[in-house]
């Protein structure tokens, strides 16, 4: 969808919410080989993300726990991805430390045990996979960007340029400077210079913010002594990153992406509101 | 309409000719910012929250659409990037942000004229690799007064 509409909105906006909520419901449970009857509980995301959005799945899931009198299980959706990694047939064992990447987030987690959550570090500007995005536009690459990127940067140089990602204090990420140093190297390349060092610009770009992300998850790791680091979220797919994070554990890679699974997965270690006291839930924007 | 130009050195100097702004604005008030990839527009944002008193980080909602802040007025920043176009269903999703809140639209031009109204526009571009030219227009002279401070504006 997101190749169709050329990075639009569309699939976020809740009135596609509206369209497939019911059909996308039967399919799962078709699926699943099971029907409403036979749930014990009914878990949704109840944000951070588009409001309008998430009260399509919200509104949905009320209906269909307070049809058949079922707790609700309100859950967060960066709690969803890292319980991505429970879903593994060996799935990952807390305690551990979590890098979470994607379009909207970059944090890392401390999980202390299943359920927990403690933030370590977070972006103070753009996200990793909104770098990844907008490079790949001032590149002239095609979308979802971070894809593109990663295979453009298999032909480049990653040492042809450099891109210094800014170090800002604690545990915390800058993308926005990277991305600006990379709108002035492609500014001052004519169009043929560009067309000639476009795997170049592609490869060091990625470099650079993947050695950013390495480096402070590796800090983490040393200041929180967590035994193992697992990495979730859209950006858990780039090939380098899983290169240069060769002991890491990686979510498997149809759950590195927003999915169902991992907040039922979520839901496991988040309380649930017995039935019927979640009528007045609302969803939030912002975590 | 009224307008003002001030040039910026540096993200910090962004952040505080944003915080003069903040200080004159009320909820309810539309501010949409303008301007390429890297002109400072999320930076712009940041400096107006933190002189409304939020703390938390201030990231680019280019992925979520919109990031909601509580402070001493609440303040809605919304990013339409990722639109192509504008529709009433669209709205619909993006209406609530500009509920109760002070909102600042990045990106604005997709939505083109479905907006309510705008009390202050920003457009923001690069001059060199440390300077950015800020545009400020408004009907409100008072403000954009406010706004130049004591820096060198020309309105």
């Amino acid at each position: 969808m997101h190749a169709r509409f050329g990075g639009v909105v569309p699939e976020v906006a809740s009135r596609r919410h509206l369209e497939l909520v019911v059909p996308v419901l039967r399919e799962a449970l078709a699926e699943a080989d099971t029907e409403l009857e036979s749930l014990d509980a009914v878990a949704v995301t109840q944000g951070p993300g588009l409001v309008g959005a998430l009260l399509v799945g919200l509104s949905a899931a009320k209906a269909v726990a307070w049809a058949n009198r079922l707790p609700l299980v309100p859950v967060d959706h960066l709690h969803g991805h890292v319980a991505s990694l429970y879903l593994q047939h060996e799935p990952v064992e807390p305690p551990f430390l979590c890098l979470l990447a994607s379009g909207g987030h970059t944090l890392l987690i401390d999980v202390a045990e299943p359920g927990a959550f403690r933030v370590l570090g977070t972006t103070l500007d753009d996200a990793a996979g909104e770098a990844f995005d907008k490079g790949a536009r001032l590149l002239g690459l095609g979308y979802p960007g971070g894809a593109a990127i990663d295979r453009l940067a298999r032909e480049g140089d990653p040492a042809a340029y450099d891109f210094p990602v800014a170090r800002v204090s604690g545990l915390d990420f800058s993308f926005s400077g990277v991305k600006t140093a990379l709108l002035y190297a492609v500014r001052d390349l004519s169009d043929d210079e560009l067309e000639r060092r476009r795997a170049d610009l592609a490869a060091s770009y990625e470099r650079a913010i993947v050695s950013a992300l390495v480096a402070r998850t590796n800090e983490a790791a040393e200041q929180t002594g967590a035994p193992r680091t697992a990495v979730v979220g859209g950006v858990a797919a780039n090939s380098e990153l899983r290169a240069a994070l060769p002991d890491a554990l990686f979510a498997p890679l149809p759950l590195c992406t927003d999915n169902a699974a991992m907040i039922a997965s979520a839901a496991r270690y988040t309380e649930a509101v017995p039935f019927p006291g979640y009528l007045e839930l609302d969803a939030y924007a912002s975590g | 309409m009224a307008r003002l130009e001030l040039t910026s050195a540096s993200p910090e100097e962004t952040e505080r000719i944003a915080g003069r702004l903040a200080r004159g604005l009320r909820v309810g008030d539309v501010v949409t910012v303008s301007g390429e990839l890297g002109s400072g527009k999320t930076t712009f944002v940041r400096g107006a929250c933190r002189a409304l008193g939020i703390e938390v980080p201030v990231t680019s909602p280019t992925f979520t659409v919109g990031h909601r802040y509580l402070g001493n007025r609440d303040v809605s920043h919304l990013d339409l990037y990722r639109f192509q176009g504008f529709s009433p269903a669209e709205w619909g999703d993006l209406e609530p942000y500009f509920v109760d809140a002070i909102c600042f639209v990045e990106w604005p031009e997709a939505a083109a004229q479905a907006l309510p109204p705008v009390r202050i526009a920003l457009r923001l571009s690069h001059v060199d690799r440390e300077h950015r030219l800020i545009e400020v227009e408004g009907d409100d002279r008072q403000l954009l007064a406010e706004v130049s401070g004591d820096a060198d504006a020309r309105v």
